[in-house]
């Protein structure tokens, strides 16, 4: 892999890596600030507004899950949105319109299990979030070097960013391979466990942070990528200690979905948007 | 053939193109960790030592194989049952239950998680659970546990901790992601104890080298007992580990072998489990990739049966591969064939097989095989679980007449072995829907 003049290396997967690339360097604070927000939940219309409320709240990226009937990586609160979503009659062709507007403003990473991805054939898939101005994807259930050759090589084809996951329990030289095979950033995965908001951040998320920065790093590609923390970070506090640790962004999802299941959903994820900005000095 | 499906070579990640292991990141280490194992104890004769012994002296093994001869006389050839509901806990699962929980043990692992449908497979983790001092938690759908009460208390008896699961249809598919979703955060002490040869690998050839038993036994059993091979082997298929287990030994015989699905309300209904049988897409479900039911957009769909255990919208990828192959073939046997069965096998030899064996049975005593001499039936389990279930679905077909003496089935013709006509009438059985109100 050659490497730019800014020091960053050439994507392989084209345009999608290069606007997440973006979104990494040009944030402000102390990291990129990712919001999840579950595709169509409460209802499409209302979806749509708090997907603005993140825009305006200063996403840098957001990351757009589709409602699936059996989420394994996920906890409650996202399984229980994800479930009203599809009870509402919320569908894939829902999130894709939610995402491709949203596009015009952020770039978006969409979250989805695999039997999605797989269903119409991954050449449709990664040519229809292309259509759809997406940036990048990201399947929990899909890890590096088992299933994930066909994937990747349609996403790189389709010029969408394949970004894969590592956990507490992934040992270095793993989060060598997977780092070595992530495009647009890594997810690090802050907790062994589902989705959901933690009192505090796990003993763990230093580590996992280290790693996840350092394993394999220096060759080549996998010099600069850059390392998103999530699974549990609430508040603007842990985003701090995110930041603090080394993490490049800070995803947050159950607690902004919670806010999105409130009285007044946009009101309520305003507050909690403005609550990460200041904990990344902003 | 491919020889994918030799269980000789090892835990298989792969069955033809089904199987594979579609996880969380954190679960990889664990499934590394398994296999690795179990390459190790398969073949450790201290491990086979103690499992032999206990599946000798606790479960009570082997398992007789019987020939049913009234079941025999109405099905016209003869019919041989495989007793997997005289085990210990009443069915076939526990013989992968204790395996899997001796497993656990080795790897020092002092918590386990299990899902349960029929609550049988509950039932027999947490009672190996028991025997081998582990801490047990059992996922259970709630619509699951109200079909499935007796067990839930069983289950409590034995100081496990059942866990009901209120998502979707609330049936086995929910108990399974569940226990799924426990294990991503728990795996450090946590051995997930799937209970079925599905789920990613290598939980299909573990269970199925775990449940092989089943087969080995009848083999030897029927070579003895009846001086030949069957030509057919049936069994019933949910996730499909009693089948794959009976199938085992056979495979590479001249033996037909008919794995019998849930039915349901029939295929066409779309309210079914036949998930080999319809000829359903391949998709993703529990870390494997396999035949599926699931919409255009790739939501997976609730299957449905009378019977819980069969009540499951995906199947092993050993099975999807034996169909592909033209080794096996798979039937549906719908709910109310299922259920009147269940009644006849109960009446025809005084065994109440549980509603997942009935489907085979109906298939066994109703659906013509001229070319079949000798069937060989693993009958999965015991039916007690059943009886609310079964006896309300019976009237819900025969109305108050259900359990009247004369079902309306086929008297049995009476042959050289055959019963006494009188004995019949006069009345082996409730009289009446009103007697067991
Ligand atoms: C008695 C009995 N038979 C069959 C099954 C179906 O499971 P499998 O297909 O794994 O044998 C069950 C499941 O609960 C069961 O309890």
């Amino acid at each position: 892999m050659s490497t730019g003049p800014t020091g960053t290396s050439t994507p392989r997967a084209g345009a999608g890596e290069e606007r997440i690339a973006a979104a990494f360097r040009d944030h402000e604070g102390a990291a990129a600030l990712m919001p999840y927000i579950m595709g169509g939940y409460p209802d499409p219309s209302v979806s749509r507004d708090i997907a603005k409320a993140y825009v305006d709240g200063g996403a840098d990226l957001v990351e757009l899950g589709v409602p699936y009937s059996d989420p394994l990586a996920d906890g409650p609160v996202v399984h229980a949105a994800g479930t009203d979503a599809l009870n509402a009659g919320v569908t894939v062709d829902d999130v894709f319109e939610l995402g491709e507007q949203l596009a015009a403003d952020v770039p978006v990473v969409l979250m989805t299990y695999a039997n999605i991805v797989l269903r119409p054939g991954i050449e449709a898939f990664a040519a229809r979030m292309r259509d759809a101005g997406f940036s990048g994807l990201i399947v929990p259930d899909l890890p590096i070097g088992e299933d994930s050759a066909d994937v990747v090589a349609a996403c790189d084809a389709a010029g969408i960013a394949f970004v894969p996951l590592v956990a507490p329990s992934t040992t270095e030289a793993r989060v060598a391979e997977v780092r070595s095979a992530a495009r647009g950033f890594l997810y690090a995965v802050s907790v062994t466990g589902t989705t959901g908001e933690r009192a505090s951040l796990s003993d763990q998320f230093e580590e996992v942070i280290r790693r996840a920065k350092t394993a394999g790093a220096g060759d080549g590609a996998a010099a600069d990528v850059p390392v998103g923390l999530g699974f549990g970070i609430a508040n603007g506090e842990h985003a701090a200690q995110a930041a603090a640790a080394g993490a490049d962004g800070v995803i947050v999802g159950s607690r902004l979905v919670r806010a999105a299941g409130e009285d007044d959903p946009v009101a309520a994820v305003s507050a909690v948007m403005a609550d990460l900005a200041s904990g990344l000095g902003r | 053939m491919s020889t994918a499906h030799r269980p000789e070579i090892g835990s298989e990640r792969r069955f033809g193109p089904y199987g594979g292991r579609y996880v969380p990141e954190s679960l990889l280490p664990a499934l590394d960790e398994l296999e690795a194992v179990w390459s190790e104890l398969r073949d450790d004769p201290a491990f086979k030592n103690e499992f032999r012994g206990l599946l000798r002296d606790y479960v009570g093994r082997p398992s007789p194989l019987y020939l049913a001869r009234r079941m025999s006389e109405r099905a016209g050839r003869e019919v041989w049952l495989k007793r997997e509901d005289l085990n210990h806990t009443g069915a076939h699962k526990i013989n992968n239950a204790l395996g899997q929980c001796l497993i656990a043990k080795r790897m020092g692992k002092p918590r386990i998680i299990a899902e349960t449908g029929a609550g049988q497979h509950g039932v027999a983790t947490a009672t190996a659970a028991a025997l081998l001092d582990l801490e047990c938690v059992i996922y259970m759908g709630v619509e699951d546990i109200r079909r499935q009460m007796p067990n839930v208390q069983r289950m409590r008896l034995l100081g496990t901790t059942v866990q009901p699961v209120e998502s979707g249809a609330r049936t086995l598919k929910e108990a399974v992601s569940q226990a799924f979703r426990d294990w991503v955060g728990s795996v450090g002490d946590t051995h997930y104890v799937m209970g079925t040869a599905a789920g990613a690998a290598p939980f299909p050839a573990i269970v199925r080298d775990l449940q092989r038993i089943i087969g080995d036994e009848a083999r030897e059993q029927i070579l003895e007992q009846a001086g030949r091979l069957p030509d057919r082997v049936v069994a019933c298929v949910g996730g499909g580990s009693n089948a794959i287990g009976i199938f085992t030994a056979f495979l590479d015989d001249p033996v037909a072998l008919v794995g019998v699905e849930a039915g349901g309300h029939g295929i066409l209904s779309g309210s079914h489990g036949a998930v080999l049988a319809s000829g359903v897409d391949a998709g993703v479900l529990h870390g494997s990739y396999g035949p599926v039911m699931q919409d255009a957009q790739g939501q997976i769909l609730e299957a449905h049966s009378v019977s819980a255990g069969l009540d499951y919208p995906g199947v092993g990828p050993q099975h999807a591969w034996l169909r592909d192959s033209g080794r096996a073939t798979y039937v549906p046997v719908d709910d109310d064939d299922a259920v009147r069965a269940f009644r006849e096998v109960a009446r025809l030899e005084g065994i109440i097989p549980a509603l997942e064996s009935s489907h085979a049975l109906h298939h066994v005593l109703h659906v013509p095989a001229p070319e079949v001499e000798v069937d060989l039936v693993c009958l999965s389990g015991r039916g007690d679980k059943d009886l609310a279930e079964a006896l309300a679905k019976l009237e819900e077909i025969d109305g108050a007449a259900a359990l009247a003496a004369d079902d309306g089935e086929p008297t049995v013709v009476p042959t050289a072995i055959g019963s006494d006509p009188e004995a019949d009438e006069d009345g082996d059985g409730p009289q009446g829907a009103e007697e067991v109100r």
